[in-house]
């Protein structure tokens, strides 16, 4: 427990420190839902990986306050996010962008279930097909249709 | 001396442990019941030794002995008798105590459980003994949690007070419960690899410890949250932090190996999968352990302030995980599967459950780790909540549309249109409760109304089960009532875990979807508008605690029609010993939702005047059910480990079922 206990406490501390001031937010409610909603994505770099949106960090405040500012100047989310990323490095979003060294992180999960369901599919078809005979079982039965015994057919 | 006699018996446990393993091993070779008898007399001698050094620390901590180390940085003299016993657990050495004593525990209750083979048995012993020596030798030789100091100081350092709280004090008992409970699930797939043999009787005693296991650790979990959510102050109930995915991982193992279990049990099938899922949930719950105690999550340079621990727990880690999934390479390919299903069939359902909670786990194991994985590779990175929401949600919203089928479903092959014709009532009131919530929330969301229908979906699903097990509507009602008696606990039990998921997935969708957040800063008499409450500040106090002072502020809430809801009493805690800060926050339960209002830092206004708080207040709507959801599918595995079924030989099961 100790690790998240002190990611927690230290979180619930920064959090105690400096609340989100109702003063700062923009006049037009629809920007800031838009801002909020790019808070929520974007990763307070010095907390234990909390959003910005959750975070009282000073960084976490100024990072707020940057992107409330691009918003107000009419800056699309998408361009905000190009200038966090282009800051910060990818690090700074929360939801990992679609990239190719993310493949494997996003298409890991749906690897595995496509493979669980080959696996079922396979066994499906194993179990419809009657499986041939072997060797041995198509020598007995050439052995049976004959008139000779197994013994003799092995001459 | 207490704490001398505490670490006495810990090396002896460990001692007791190391001969548990030869007695069970050269018994079982041998084929001597003596020494394997022998074995088993040690397993329950090893877990009254962990007890009689669990007792001890719990002694020092009650004692306030602040000459033991851990007493000294984790209890106070001022602190309540609960959080001094609950302390015991509160640290890295003191937990590992108990997950020895919780391992040890179940070491003793499988040498003493009946009807099991005698050689699998032997070797289930043997492989607990293991697992004992290798985490009873971890602890007297790096963490041991009963040293004493050369220089004891007068007062102790105390217990972080967010942790002073009642879900915490019993989070980690249930928790590790669970996780250890685990233990027994992969001692018995060790030992059935080794002897070779993996059928249904194998599956029917796997099922019995794996059932509580699955329980405890739901329970551990909802604990957890639930503190977050109250303790915290932060207005969330899961963050999926990288130590709640650790306790969720092996929990979602379980629940895959119960239900693989099943097919096991009842068709022989799926042998071969049943044992490694056996054998990766308690992987999962060793990973989750060396994940949290080592640190080397939180920050990849916390792992270096103790590198020592860290490394053993991984090399723990590495030869427990490492032999069981050895074992399982070289043996698994021995093991015939028996049976052959059509895909529509119970069969199929329940495989199909198994594959998306595996891709889950994947999910969840993946977003873990990836900070590390990214670190070897020099880069920095991380996932948060929103690839796990978006991920995890899609893949469960698959399995869970596909679940309410699974238990109407005959096994080996079922007819897709008569079951689709029984569930015809339960997809109506889903479709209903989806497009009613839809249409009348505000604001609309498309997402959210499909995750309530599905949670109706799976609640109306469990209860047609149990109308269709009664023969309800179809037979007269009194012979309805006679089969509904008549029914296995284990029937109820599942019903009850998947009505239960049913609540936590409305809940979930909902409140995510529709929590109302409001914050403003508030002089006495100020008033904000959250949704449609209205709350006032009527004031401020100070108060004192039993070991912090407080401001307490008093808050009304009323509703739209002015009518009084409660009187909340928030506070803003500071604790004398270590100078923190905490927020009490004030619930006013309202039906299903939460009034949930946290009193922030005290503002004085330039000019000197009066000065003002910042209060920050939320609406969460259903969050009960978030909560309730669970405990019901916990309460669901309870019954279902009560069924005498369970209980019975395989002969005598047969008669029974008959």
């Amino acid at each position: 427990m100790t690790a998240r206990r002190m990611a927690l406490i230290f979180g619930a501390l920064l959090c105690l420190a400096a609340e989100a001031d109702p003063a700062e937010r923009l006049a037009d409610p629809a920007a800031e839902a838009r801002a909020r909603a790019l808070f929520q994505e974007t990763r307070c770099l010095v907390c234990q990986g909390q959003s910005i949106d959750d975070s009282e960090a000073p960084l976490a405040h100024d990072l707020r306050q940057i992107i409330r500012g691009q918003i107000a100047a009419g800056h699309s989310p998408g361009q905000v996010r190009a200038f966090l990323t282009a800051r910060y490095g990818d690090y700074v979003l929360l939801r990992p962008p679609l990239s190719p060294a993310n493949a494997l992180l996003w298409a890991g999960p749906f690897l595995v279930g496509l493979l669980g369901l080959g696996l079922l599919f396979g066994r499906y078809r194993r179990a419809n097909a009657t499986p041939p005979l072997s060797s041995d079982e198509a020598e007995r039965l050439a052995a049976l249709e004959s008139d000779d015994g197994p013994r003799q057919s092995g001459k | 001396m207490t704490a001398e006699f505490g670490q006495f018996a810990l090396a002896l446990a460990l001692g007791l442990s190391l001969v548990q393993v030869l007695l069970s091993v050269v018994g079982r070779v041998r084929r001597n019941a003596v020494l394997t008898g022998a074995g088993e007399g040690a397993a329950l001698a090893a877990f009254a030794c962990i007890a009689i050094a669990f007792g001890c620390l719990i002694w020092a901590f009650v004692s306030s002995d602040f000459s033991v180390t851990n007493v000294a940085e984790n209890s106070h003299t001022e602190k309540p008798l609960i959080y001094k016993i609950a302390g015991a657990w509160g640290s890295h050495e003191g937990s590992m105590l108990l997950w020895c004593f919780a391992l040890t525990g179940y070491g003793a209750a499988v040498a003493h459980a009946r009807g099991l083979p005698w050689s699998l048995k032997a070797l289930t012993v043997a492989t607990q003994g293991a697992l004992g020596v290798l985490f009873i030798g971890y602890m007297v030789f790096a963490s041991n949690p009963l040293l004493r100091l050369a220089q004891p100081p007068i007062e102790g350092r105390s217990l972080n007070p967010l942790l002073q709280d009642p879900a915490l004090a019993a989070h980690p008992p249930f928790l590790y419960a669970g996780y250890v409970g685990l233990s027994v699930v992969f001692s018995l797939a060790v030992a059935a690899l080794i002897e070779g043999r993996i059928d249904a009787a194998w599956a029917r005693w796997v099922r019995p410890w794996a059932l509580a296991a699955w329980s405890l650790l739901a329970v551990g979990i909802t604990l957890g949250s639930f503190w977050a959510y109250y303790e915290l102050g932060w207005g969330g109930w899961w963050f999926w932090d990288p130590v709640e995915n650790a306790s969720l991982m092996p929990w979602l193992t379980a629940t895959a190996l119960l239900h693989s279990a099943v097919v096991t049990e009842k068709r022989g099938a799926l042998a071969a999968w049943t044992a490694f899922l056996a054998i990766c949930a308690f992987t999962l719950s060793m990973l989750g352990a060396f994940l949290v105690r080592s640190g080397v999550l939180t920050s990849v340079h916390a792992f270096a302030v103790d590198p020592k621990r860290g490394l053993l727990l991984l090399g723990i880690l590495g030869v427990a995980a490492g032999t069981g999934f050895g074992l399982f390479a070289w043996r698994a390919p021995l093991l015939k599967d028996q049976s052959a299903f059509a895909p529509i069939s119970r069969e199929s359902t329940l495989v199909f459950n198994n594959i998306v909670l595996a891709a889950v786990t994947t999910t969840v194991l993946a977003g873990t780790l990836w900070p590390l994985i990214l670190d070897a590779l020099g880069k920095q990175g991380g996932v948060g909540a929103p690839y796990y929401n978006l991920v995890v949600g899609t893949l469960m919203a698959v399995a869970f549309i596909i679940l309410p089928a699974g238990p109407l479903l005959p096994w080996k092959r079922g007819d897709a249109l008569g079951v689709s014709q029984r569930l015809t009532v339960a997809a109506g009131l889903a479709l209903v409760a989806g497009l009613a919530v839809f249409a009348l929330v505000e604001p609309r969301k498309a997402v959210a109304s499909i995750g309530v229908g599905i949670g109706v979906w799976l609640i109306a699903g469990a209860v047609t089960e149990i109308v269709e097990r009664a023969h309800g509507f179809r037979a007269p009602w009194a012979e309805s009532l006679r089969r509904l008696k008549s029914l296995p606990r284990g029937a109820w039990g599942m019903s009850l875990a998947h009505f239960g998921l049913g609540l936590f997935v409305m809940g979930a969708a909902y409140e995510g979807a529709w929590k109302i957040e409001s914050t403003e800063v508030l002089t006495a008499g100020g008033h904000l508008n959250l949704g449609a409450y209205h709350l006032t500040l009527d004031g401020v106090t100070d108060r004192l605690g039993p070991n912090y002072d407080a401001q307490h502020g008093v808050i009304r809430v009323t509703d739209a029609a002015g009518a009084l809801v409660c009187e909340a009493g928030p506070e803003r805690r500071t604790f004398a010993t270590g100078g923190q800060t905490t927020s009490k926050v004030a619930i006013c339960p309202k039906g299903l939702d939460d009034i949930y209002i946290v009193l922030g830092e005290r503002r004085v206004a330039d000019g000197g005047g009066a000065s003002s708080w910042l209060v920050r207040s939320y609406v969460h709507p259903w969050v009960h059910l978030i909560f309730l959801g669970p405990l019901l599918m916990a309460l669901g595995g309870a019954l279902s480990l009560s069924d005498r079924r369970l209980r019975l030989a395989p002969g005598r099961r047969r008669e029974a079922l008959a």
